[in-house]
Order: C-alpha cells, then sequence, then structure tokens
C-alpha cells in the first residue's frame, strides 16, 4: 500500500513538472531557443501565489490565476525588451541573455523574500483525502489534476486551433508564415506568455503543497531540462510522459534510496540520455 | 609614431604593469585584490578557449575547476602528499570528465552543450556534497601550517601571485598560439558557422573535443591554485554555478574570443566585487549577483562581443590602423 501511495505522489508531482516543462518545449519547438530562466519563472510563481494570499486574499482559484497573468504579462515583457533582440544574435547572446536574467530574477528574489522558506497559508485546498486506503493531501491531488488538463489543453491548443496553426507555422517557417499574413512577433510573443504563464501556474500549484525559498527555482530548471530532454525537444505530449516518469522515478528514488538521492538519480538519468537517445523519447534531432 | 604602440610593446608594458603591481601597492588588501584578479582572469581565459573562440558555451565550467581544487586536497587529506601532486591528478580527471560531455553533446548542435554542461556539474555538486570520502558537505581542508614550497602554502601573499601570474602567462601564451595556428582558425570557422566549416573541410567534432579539453585541463590548475590559496574546498566553492557563472562574465564583459578579453573583464569586475562586499558586508555577495546577472543581460542585449568589439566599434579608424600597425 505504501508503494501505491509513493507511486501516486510521484506522478501527481510530475503532473506539476510536466506543465511547467511544456513551457519550455513550446519556446524550444517554436525559436530553437533554451530559457535558462525557465526555472526562475516557477519559483516567481510561487511567489506571486503567496503575494496574491496576502495582498488581495481569496482561495486557490484566484492566486492560481494571478501567478498565471502576472507571470504571462512577464513573459511578454521579457520577450519585447529582451528575447526579441537576441534570437538573431550570436550563440553567445541567445545563451547568456536568459542565462544572466535567470541569475538575475534568482538573486533578486533573494534580496526581496531572504533565503527563508515560506508556504502558504492554509486555505480549502488543506487536509487530506482517503482514497481506498490511499491518503492524499488534497491540494497535491487537485494540483495534479488541474496540472494534467492544462498540460492537455496546452497540447490541444497548438494541434487543433487556428492559433496553434499559426504558432506552429512560425515555428517552421518565420519567413513564410509572414508571407501568409502572420506576424511572427506576435506568436512569438504569444508563446512566451503561454510558457512563463504554464511555469507561474505550476509555480501556484506547487506552492499549495510545498515550502520554498529562491533557491528552489535552479532544481526546477534542471528538472525541466531533464523532462524536455526525455521527452524530446518541442514536443508538449512527449513532456506530458516525461514528466510523469520523472516525477515517478525522483518520488521511488526519494522513497527507496533517501531523499538525497533523489536529484542525484534524475540528472544522472539526464546524462544517460545524453549519450543513449539525445533525441528524447518523441523528439526529432 | 606609427610604432610606438605596437602590439609587441604593449604585451610588454602589461606584462611590466602585472609583474610591478604588488612592488607598488604593497599593503595585503591591493596584493589580494591582485590575487584575486590573476585568478578570475586564468579560469576565464581558460574558458575562453572552448567558449568564446569556439563558441561552445559551457555553462557548468565549475565542474573542471572543482575537480582540480579537490584533487589536491583530497591527496593531502588522504596521504599527506603535497598538493602539487593533486594537480595532474585533477588535469586527467578534468580532460576525463570533457571527453565524456563532449562525445555525445558535440554531436548536436547549440543550445544543448549548454544545457549538458549546467546539469553535470549540477550533478557532481550534489554528488560530492553527499559522498564522506571527499568531505561531504562540509569540504576537505589543506595543511595548516606551512611546510615550505613544497605545500604552496604561503604566510605571504607574493609568492601566490608571481606563481598566478606564471600561469595566466602560460595560459595566455597557449591561446595566442594556438589563435595563429589552424587550429585556432578551425576554432573560429565552427563558431561563426559549424554548418559551413563542416563543409569546408574542418573536422568539427574533433576539433571542439580538443578546444574543450585543453580549456578543461586549464580551468582546473585554476581550480588546484584556488585550493592552494584558500586551503579549504566545500562543493559550493569548487562545483557551484557561481563558479562558472565567474567564469561567463569575466571573459564575456571582456570580449569572448578575444586573447586579452578575459583580463578586462577581470580589471573591471574584481575590483568592483570587492567594492560591493566591502560596501554591504554579508549581504553583498547576493548584490554582487544581481549586478552580475544584469550585467550579463546588458551584454547579451546590446553588446554580445564584449568591451573589446565596443572600443574597435567607437575608436576612429583611423587610430585603429596607427594600433594596428
Amino acid at each position: 500500500m505504501v508503494a501505491v501511495q509513493v507511486i501516486v505522489g510521484g506522478l501527481l508531482l510530475g503532473a506539476i513538472y510536466a506543465l511547467f516543462s511544456s513551457g519550455l518545449t513550446l519556446i524550444w519547438g517554436m525559436m530553437n531557443f533554451i530559457n535558462f530562466a525557465h526555472g526562475e519563472f516557477v519559483m516567481l510563481g510561487m511567489y506571486a501565489a503567496l503575494l496574491a494570499v496576502v495582498w488581495v486574499g481569496g482561495g486557490p482559484a484566484i492566486f492560481a490565476i494571478a501567478a498565471a497573468v502576472a507571470l504571462a504579462v512577464l513573459g511578454v515583457v521579457i520577450y519585447f525588451s529582451l528575447i526579441r533582440h537576441v534570437t538573431r544574435g550570436p550563440m553567445l547572446a541567445q545563451i547568456l541573455s536568459t542565462f544572466g536574467l535567470a541569475l538575475l530574477l534568482r538573486y533578486t528574489a533573494f534580496w526581496f523574500f531572504s533565503s527563508n522558506f515560506v508556504s502558504l497559508p492554509p486555505n480549502a485546498l488543506s487536509g487530506t483525502i482517503n482514497l481506498a486506503g490511499i491518503y492524499l493531501p488534497i491540494a497535491q491531488l487537485v494540483a495534479g489534476v488541474v496540472a494534467i488538463t492544462l498540460t492537455v489543453a496546452l497540447h490541444l491548443l497548438l494541434t487543433r486551433t487556428t492559433v496553434g496553426s499559426k504558432l506552429l507555422a512560425v515555428a517552421e517557417d518565420r519567413t513564410a508564415a509572414m508571407l501568409m499574413g502572420i506576424r511572427p512577433d506576435r506568436m512569438q510573443a504569444l508563446a512566451w506568455g503561454l510558457s512563463a504563464g504554464a511555469a507561474g501556474i505550476a509555480g501556484a500549484l506547487m506552492a499549495t503543497s510545498y515550502p520554498w525559498s529562491p533557491s528552489v527555482g535552479e532544481t526546477f530548471g534542471l528538472i525541466a531540462f531533464v523532462v524536455v530532454a526525455l521527452g524530446g525537444f518541442g514536443s508538449v505530449l512527449g513532456s506530458l510522459y516525461a514528466g510523469l516518469i520523472i516525477g515517478l522515478i525522483q518520488a521511488a528514488s526519494a522513497f527507496w534510496l533517501g531523499a538525497i538521492y533523489k536529484d542525484i538519480v534524475v540528472y544522472g538519468l539526464f546524462v544517460a540520455l545524453l549519450w543513449l537517445r539525445p533525441q528524447g523519447l518523441m523528439g526529432k534531432v | 609614431m606609427k610604432n610606438i604602440f605596437s602590439p609587441r610593446l604593449r604585451v610588454a608594458l602589461l606584462a611590466a604593469a602585472l609583474l610591478m603591481f604588488p612592488v607598488v601597492f604593497s599593503g595585503a588588501f591591493a596584493r589580494d585584490i591582485g590575487v584575486a584578479f590573476l585568478l578570475a582572469a586564468i579560469s576565464a581565459s581558460a574558458w575562453n578557449i572552448v567558449g568564446g573562440y569556439a563558441g561552445q558555451v559551457s555553462v557548468g565550467h565549475s565542474m573542471f575547476f572543482g575537480l582540480g581544487a579537490y584533487m589536491p586536497l583530497l591527496f593531502y587529506t588522504l596521504f599527506g602528499w603535497s598538493p602539487i601532486a593533486g594537480i595532474p591528478a585533477g588535469i586527467v580527471l578534468s580532460v576525463a570528465l570533457a571527453v565524456v560531455i563532449g562525445m555525445p553533446t558535440f554531436r548536436l548542435t547549440g543550445h544543448y552543450f549548454s544545457m549538458a554542461t549546467i546539469a553535470v556539474a549540477e550533478l557532481i555538486r550534489i554528488f560530492v556534497g553527499t559522498w564522506d570520502f571527499v568531505g561531504a558537505a562540509v569540504g576537505l581542508q589543506g595543511p595548516a601550517t606551512a611546510r615550505g614550497w613544497w605545500d604552496l602554502t604561503f604566510r605571504s601573499e607574493l609568492p601566490y601571485y608571481y606563481i598566478f601570474l606564471a600561469v595566466l602567462g602560460i595560459v595566455l601564451a597557449t591561446t595566442a598560439f594556438i589563435e595563429r595556428r589552424r587550429f585556432g582558425f578551425y576554432l573560429r570557422a565552427i563558431k561563426s558557422s559549424e554548418r559551413a566549416a563542416r563543409s569546408l573541410g574542418v573536422p568539427v567534432r574533433r576539433t571542439k573535443m580538443q578546444a574543450l579539453a585543453l580549456s578543461a585541463a586549464f580551468t582546473s590548475v585554476a581550480g588546484s591554485l584556488y585550493a592552494a590559496k584558500t586551503g579549504f574546498i566545500d562543493p559550493d566553492s569548487g562545483f557551484g554555478i557561481l563558479v562558472s557563472v565567474q567564469m561567463v562574465i569575466v571573459a564575456a564583459l571582456g570580449g569572448a574570443g578575444v586573447l586579452f578579453g578575459p583580463l578586462l573583464g577581470a580589471l573591471i569586475l574584481i575590483p568592483l566585487q570587492i567594492a560591493t562586499n566591502t560596501w554591504f558586508g554579508g549581504g553583498g555577495s547576493g548584490l554582487t549577483y544581481i549586478l552580475y546577472g544584469g550585467i550579463i543581460v546588458l551584454i547579451a542585449r546590446f553588446e554580445p562581443g564584449g568591451l573589446f568589439e565596443l572600443w574597435y566599434r567607437i575608436v576612429p579608424e583611423r587610430w585603429r590602423r596607427a594600433y594596428a600597425a
């Protein structure tokens, strides 16, 4: 029974990994661009949720949406002020832009919020539920279900709607898309908004169950790399599967090997993937 | 007029200035800054070979630095050997690690290498932090009292200064040497377009691999020097991401892929770092990295070529001709 509990807990956490990693893979697929600050977006989403609770009040729905909107706006602002100008530049500028941004966001968060761990005050999602003998925190259950729903919704948005077709058209061939009357700049800004918004809401969902400090951004950023590398660059569906797998592996190794080994196992898996299947489960090189 | 500032003379002047610095500024604080400056310049120049010239932006070079820093102190702790014995061991391990990382990632282009380096560095940092054999989270300590030159442990800053300066000279001379060889042209060809370089017959993967191995070896030596100077190493000061950040920013601010770029970057950033730490006390290190992040973003956005390129663009061409001659 304990094993089932570990597995379910891992899958629910993995669902959140899938949600924020789908944001990273979206940017990669659109622009061939790795956002090193993606983990920091998740971290800021957690603080945005906290600030929403403190300033506005209200339940989980309100602070989750507030975090998503705040981060989506940040994503669009970052696209127009920084990313747009470096995508055509040298590789060094592309990598340094978001790498520097990650440092800037992380240490600014340290400056404002200090390095102490904080958590959300008790809310409507506090408490546990007994599902056929498995005890689950309600917050984890709701967060996992919402995260899977949103990731699938993002996948459907990309594959089944006009906006999604426009996004993919820009990803495929910027110039050709422009000739078809699509504005690449708008589409890429939209992608950054969606990506950061997904990270923000994932952060808010995670904040309901786990305490955090500004340093969690680095861990989440690396987990997103691993998920995207496993799922395949540019594949939202791939990052859904990979996120669930990584959550499961992490929960299992934390339970059976000890909590300090959970990150070692996951990063080790990343190195192994680099050797064996660099294109990921569902990706193309 | 033409030959007054020939490149050779400028290098000689620079060398003289660096040699004379601790003589002119004999205070302990000034010499401390000098040593910190040299160390930053060495590791950033080592990074520059693969990150600047070859354009393969590593953001996890701390893994080589950390290996170089840990080996001397590990040998000392285990066997009581001189830290010098650990330097070659660090180099060998770093080159081996460079091969392990380079083999798979250099098959792919672009951001993949950067992602791999940051993940591997973090993996090693966490792993070392849990491994009791290498001191786990506490780290390792060097000789408490100097037994002489053999231990590379000195009371005064002066010997460190000149040892570091000699190593910097070796790194820069090697870089200057390969800059003019076929190898250097290969590196720059790969940087500007890997596909074009390959179609012209450049052995892309092998060249990138060699650049990474050379860079890793020098970075490892920088780590060893750091450990000898500090006499102490822990996972964060050896393998932490901020160690990598420092190399990247020092090289990129001065000019990535420019011989003296890292020197210029270190000349600006190290005094800045010490100033913020002094003015703002313990909280200053956080401010330093906010500043670093801001500077990196600004470089990427406005001046990816670094200050050297800015200089070349704003200085009138007439002057430049006079310089270049």
